[in-house]
């Protein structure tokens, strides 16, 4: 028996269906739900609804002039899904596979979270549509973000932690596959990036595209042409895909993934897959790993909670191997310049995981002329990251 | 026929499958008591980090294992020095992908026949992704054992059945190793229903922890797996994992189906 779906299983050799059995049947009847809901006109209005009216899409294509000028070189855009409703471009996906849940019949929706966004997201979305709500959430995390913990309990969510491993993301992630397991019944897992077993990364990428088919209009508004650059960060990759999904085909966009490399790709201590991992298997996906020698899946470092994950999206690493996306990496330190940089010269301040794709930009804009039209996909708002940076540069909160 | 098969075609009685892992504490002196308890094929885990498919207990024996350095060359290793000295009970290497995946599928299931094992078993890779995995087991001349669970629909398990060597494996509950209890009754229907849909031999594991349900399973299974209840016991003790064996294996073996 092949998939019941005529959507690929598969980008290249990555991607795929690496899960016990007893979950495989699920996940063919939530592909054959995916691909019957996808073809239906009335749930993409549905979730057009919701993005408009709750979400607050479009979200703006803005110009920092600013920046710009200080720069002295491209046109940089932010594509601004930080000012979406909980403050990242996380809730894009987390009402589109609600709404599939929903039409399977499913009361009760898991998920996983390192940050706590999508997390916050799964739990918003739970409330919205009156479902049960279970987020697991790395022990160490747990500690780490307790604003969110907060946010997701009052939004109704039953946050548990996971004490196994690192406690952080990937062990969130073991603790849902088991739960879900055990719950095949009742249960939809709502994966939060674009990774995972088929159709999760294809189903994550089509929820988020409306990030880069906003931009293309609103580039084409703005300018009477398509961008030169894209430039997004990279943990799992969905904020990534969501802008460069729709500009695939158009050979003359140049797209960077930035991803973390932590204290240095030479530290061993950062969240690079690409750069620093290879191939291998996780979480229901072949895909890029950090690993060591014998396959055993290596714990990652990032100052952006949303990045530390050892593994990235299979399409991700398609894009790599293909050469289509360049991928690169900026360091702890990188991040947390830009942050404040973006704080200053345009009164924003951006999440750590976008503060990633800033510093490749500060490398990049000056080089190209002025006329080079880039865009940055800032994904998610700094509010959920003020303790961290304060520690990081020292300042006391409390 | 494959050394399994030929285990399960001379067997005048249900057979006991013991998993234990590879790395977490004496393994062969645990494999020796085994044998002495009258195991008939024995499980061998290979430690991943993370071992999505497992409950606390084999979690924490795998955590153990690589803590204490084992490899997929360390099991391997186990298995050569335990079949030199014991020819008629065959192991099965279990584990995850993606260690097999690093070592070289290829290479694995060679080096796995050559240091005596009889099989593979790998919980997350589905026929879906077998194709080099499979290849690799046959050009190294060792079963893979497929999984059947209670969420496969019938006609799912003929397309695995298809594909499978040696013994099919049904994971008795929907869940993760140890953790939630069998029903017996379900487990009995299901097994007959399972019975129609292919003619290889059935080993039931995933939530038998006591001799009692291990003999009311074997009364229908050709094969009992126990894992998490004795490395569990192994935690306890040698002597307790030497009677809790001891017990199952009476157990099993004298319920004869």
């Amino acid at each position: 028996m092949t998939a019941s779906s005529a959507l690929p299983t598969h980008f290249g050799v990555y991607g795929g269906q690496y899960i016990s059995e007893t979950l495989m049947p699920l996940l063919h009847s939530v592909t054959a739900a995916y691909e019957t809901a996808r073809q239906d006109p009335a749930f993409w209005n549905e979730l057009e609804y919701y993005f408009k009216d709750y979400v607050g899409r479009p979200s703006p294509l803005y110009y920092a002039a600013n920046l710009t000028r200080e720069l002295g070189g491209a046109k940089i855009y932010f594509k601004r899904d930080e000012l979406n409703h909980t403050g990242a471009h996380k809730i894009n996906n987390c009402l589109g596979q609600a709404l599939l849940a929903k039409r399977m019949g499913k009361k009760r929706i898991i998920a996983e979270t390192g940050a706590g966004q999508h997390g916050v997201a799964t739990a918003t979305v739970c409330a919205l549509f009156g479902l049960e709500c279970t987020v697991f959430m790395g022990a160490r995390d747990v500690e780490r973000q307790a604003p969110n913990v907060f946010r997701m309990k009052l939004l109704g969510a039953d946050v548990r932690p996971a004490q196994t491993g690192a406690q952080t993301l990937k062990d969130a992630m073991n603790e849902a596959l088991r739960d879900w397991v055990a719950r095949v019944d009742d249960t939809f897992y709502l994966i939060g990036t674009a990774a995972g077993p088929h159709p999760y990364p294809t189903m994550v990428r089509d929820f988020h595209k409306v990030i880069g088919e906003e931009t293309k209009t609103q580039m084409l508004a703005a300018e009477g042409r398509l961008p030169d650059t894209l430039v997004a960060c990279i943990g799992g990759g969905s904020n990534a895909l969501g802008l460069f999904a729709p500009f695939l085909e158009d050979a003359a966009v140049r797209m960077i993934g930035v991803e973390a490399a932590g204290k240095g790709l030479s530290s061993g201590q950062h969240a690079a897959s690409l750069s620093g991992g290879k191939p291998g298997v996780l979480h229901g996906n072949k895909t890029y790993l950090l690993q060591d020698d014998d396959g055993q899946i290596l714990d990652a470092h990032s100052i952006a909670a949303g990045l530390d994950y050892p593994g990235i999206g299979p399409e991700h690493a398609y894009l790599h191997d293909t050469g289509r996306v360049e991928y690169v990496s900026a360091t702890d330190d990188e991040a947390l310049a830009a942050f404040q940089r973006l704080c200053r010269s345009e009164g924003i301040i951006p999440a750590l995981e976008p503060s990633h794709a800033l510093a490749h930009v500060l490398k990049i804009a000056p080089t190209l002329p002025k006329d080079h039209l880039l865009v940055m996909n800032l994904c998610g708002r700094g509010d959920k990251d003020i303790f961290t940076v304060a520690k990081a540069l020292g300042f006391n909160l409390k | 026929m494959s050394t399994l098969a030929a285990v399960f075609a001379r067997r005048t009685r249900p057979l006991f499958i013991p998993y234990i892992m590879a790395g977490d504490g004496d393994t062969l002196a645990r494999l020796d008591d085994l044998v002495a308890a009258g195991a008939d094929i024995i499980e061998l885990g290979m430690p991943f980090s993370d071992p999505a498919a497992d409950g606390v207990t084999i979690q924490e024996a795998g955590k153990r294992a690589l803590k204490a350095g084992m490899t997929v060359a360390g099991a391997l290793d186990i298995v050569r020095q335990f079949s030199s000295k014991n020819k008629e009970i065959p192991i099965v290497l279990m584990g995850y992908y993606n260690p097999v995946l690093q070592y070289g599928e290829e290479r694995f299931t060679r080096a796995a026949r050559q240091a005596g094992a009889a099989g593979a078993l790998i919980v997350d890779v589905p026929p879906e992704e077998d194709s080099a995995l499979a290849a690799a087991c046959t050009s190294g001349d060792i079963d893979l054992v497929r999984l059947l669970a209670p969420t496969t629909p019938p006609e799912r398990v003929r397309f695995i059945a298809g594909r499978a060597s040696g013994y099919l494996y049904y994971v008795a509950v929907a869940g993760v190793t140890g953790t939630q209890a069998i029903t017996i009754d379900t487990v009995r229907d299901k097994i007959k229903v399972l019975r129609q849909q292919t003619a290889l031999p059935l080993a039931v594991g995933f939530g038998i922890t006591k001799a009692a349900e291990a003999a009311a399973i074997a009364a229908v299974a050709d094969a009992v797996v126990v894992g998490s209840a004795l490395v569990k016991a192994a935690q306890d003790s040698p002597a307790a994992f030497k009677k809790l064996a001891t017990e199952l294996a009476e157990a099993i073996h004298g319920a004869g189906a």
